[in-house]
């Protein structure tokens, strides 16, 4: 952990050389739209969406210790939402995208509920378990959910359709979202929760309550993954079996792993990485779920530290 | 529920032991989650659904998929969890690329098309059960199942190796520790497990039928029996599985779309109570 700087230089919890840089970045991100083609501008929304994902999955893995399987399954249950409260119910996209969150909510309660009993890989045996029930309702539950088919639904905001000013109410989100996070995991709580990740009985005797901590720290990351799923449902203006599959989980997971536990940020490279290598593998085969798989084990073995730890290492490597 | 549904849900639990004590050999004694067992599952059901239709021998479907899938077993063991040994969350997370590159890999030689794998003449048609009509395949797979149990149980209680497969179970530092290669017993639990899942892949494929997204159902339902009977357990995975495949059948029954939802509920008040399930111990 680094030194907290004095208070007197610090605006809203940054440092100056903070702030700058988290300004450079959002300015930076900000102005892509104009050098890219309308499709790329897409992707970039996409990849915007999944760091928000794979960041929410990073509170609990890399701050809590407890690497979940059933996040796929909280952000699809608000795209779900999301999409069937603007076509069934005719109701306002902004509105709907509150319920979405609101049920993402729910959902990780139920999850957390059950999961802040377990850790390790028990933990990750129930998630995936949870997840998979959610799956199974939304690919059975036919005059709900339209069952394999989907739902679609004109689930964006007329102010939004246009690709670019898309991407910068995501960017917003992305920003704020980001800020937020990185406040929970800096905050007393959040350091509660480094805590229990690395010595849960240590903690216990000091008198802090673990299950509840967990609990609410479950609850925050799935508030996020909610806010996640409820911008796909606008991105994609649809859903289907597949937006709460494992794979959507395991995605989360490895943009995750991929920029490095425990990072924060880094998701937003993992998720690049990722979302680019589909696309580029996408164009040559079909088998994106092979390569999916097999980039999985790849890492596993090669660089389960993350792709970033992994350049870090080899770097410092070469500078010695 | 009448005696239909409930042969129903004996024989669903009956395919649920098979595949669910693979999973909890490899489980209970090498700790490793495979999350691979679901495409394994569906793998040998393929495999054996090929060499069924090609050699008109169900018998042979049956060890050809078992075969197979403790060939691929070897691979996935040897070739790749090597690598990442004493690390549960590497193990875990690399089984299930695994899983999802076999399935694709399914999906590429079989299609997406669902089959049927044929059942031997002997085995078609119905009996009468007690007053009712039952077809005699099912009532086939509900004695294997029982073999299997008893097949398993007179292994781990009656033989050496499973007197080194539970010693492994409890403490396997200890076993090596007195002389003997326990890697070697590591193998063989990984590989017979594979198997099993193999097996049921062929048994499940004669009445539930192979499509793509079956290994993600059969997981979920061997997770269920797992989280309930506990790690390592064989009387707990028959406990679970019973559970499970009468629970299931149960809700198919009452809210046939939310038959998800029944199996859910008791498994959250059970993890409520006992978060290592009904015989897991705390190791």
């Amino acid at each position: 952990m680094t030194q907290p700087a004095p208070a007197s230089s610090r605006f809203a919890g940054m440092t100056g050389r903070g702030l700058i840089s988290a300004a450079a970045v959002v300015c930076v991100a900000a102005l892509l739209p104009l050098g890219l083609s309308s499709y790329q501008v897409g992707l970039a929304t996409e990849i915007l969406i999944f760091g928000i994902l794979a960041m929410s999955i990073d509170i609990l893995a890399g701050f809590a210790g407890r690497t979940s399987l059933g996040h796929g399954a909280i952000f699809g249950a608000s795209t779900y939402v999301v999409v069937y409260m603007t076509a069934q119910a005719a109701m306002s996209p902004w509105l709907a995208l509150l319920l979405g969150v609101a049920a993402a909510t729910v959902v990780a309660a139920v999850f957390a509920l059950l999961a802040v009993r377990t850790s390790g890989v028990y933990f990750l045996l129930l998630t995936l378990a949870l997840g998979m029930i959610i799956w199974g309702v939304c690919l059975r539950w036919t005059q709900v959910t339209g069952g394999e088919n989907g739902m679609r639904g004109d689930v964006r905001p007329a102010a939004l359709v246009g690709q670019n000013a898309f991407y910068w109410v995501v960017l917003a989100c992305a920003a704020a979202a980001s800020y937020a996070m990185w406040r929970f995991v800096r905050s007393p709580f959040g350091l509660t929760l480094r805590g229990i990740r690395d010595s849960e009985s240590r903690m216990r005797s000091l008198g802090y309550n673990v299950p509840l901590h967990l609990f609410i720290g479950f609850i925050v990351s799935g508030i996020f993954a909610g806010i996640a799923g409820g911008l796909y449902a606008m991105f994609n203006n649809f859903v289907s079996p597949s937006t709460v599959a494992l794979a959507q989980s395991v995605e989360g997971v490895l943009m995750m792993i991929a920029g490095g536990v425990g990072t924060l940020f880094g998701s937003f490279v993992g998720a690049a990485a990722i979302i680019m290598l589909e696309n580029i593998v996408s164009s040559y085969t079909e088998r994106w779920l092979m390569v999916l798989g097999l980039a999985f084990i790849l890492i596993m073995i090669f660089a389960p530290e993350g792709i970033i730890g992994k350049l870090r290492a080899i770097l410092s490597r070469k500078a010695r | 529920m009448s005696l239909f549904q409930l042969l129903n849900g004996l024989t669903f639990a009956a395919l649920l032991f098979v595949v669910a004590s693979g999973f909890t050999l490899i489980f209970g004694l090498l700790r490793i989650v495979n999350l691979a067992h679901g495409a394994l599952y569906l793998f040998g059901g393929y495999v054996g659904y090929s060499v069924a239709v090609k050699t008109g021998s169900f018998v042979a479907g049956g060890i050809g998929a078992m075969a197979a899938i403790a060939a691929i077993g070897f691979v996935l063991d040897q070739g790749l969890l090597r690598f990442v040994r004493n690390n549960e969350l590497r193990q875990v997370l690399l089984t299930l690329g695994a899983a999802f590159f076999l399935n694709d890999l399914a999906l590429v030689i079989w299609g997406g098309d669902s089959f049927t794998v044929p059942i031997p003449d002997m085995l078609r048609g119905g009996m009468r059960v007690f007053g009712t009509f039952y077809p005699i395949y099912r009532l086939f797979v509900l004695v294997v199942g029982i073999l299997v149990f008893i097949g398993l149980w007179a292994l781990l209680n009656h033989t050496r190796l499973g007197a080194l497969i539970r010693a492994g179970v409890d403490d396997a530092e200890m076993v090596e520790a007195s002389g003997v290669n326990i890697r070697r017993v590591f193998l063989f639990t990984f590989l017979f497990g594979s198997a099993l899942a193999g097996l049921g892949g062929l048994m499940g494929g004669a009445f539930l039928s192979l499509y793509p997204s079956a290994d993600a159902e059969i997981l979920t339902f061997s997770l269920a029996v797992v989280v309930i009977g506990g790690r390592g357990s064989l009387v707990g995975v028959a406990v679970g599985s019973l559970l499970v495949g009468l629970l299931n059948t149960l809700g198919q029954v009452m809210f046939p779309e939310l038959a998800y939802f029944v199996i859910f509920g008791p498994m959250a008040v059970l993890l409520a109570f006992r978060p290592l399930g009904l015989f897991g111990r705390a190791t």
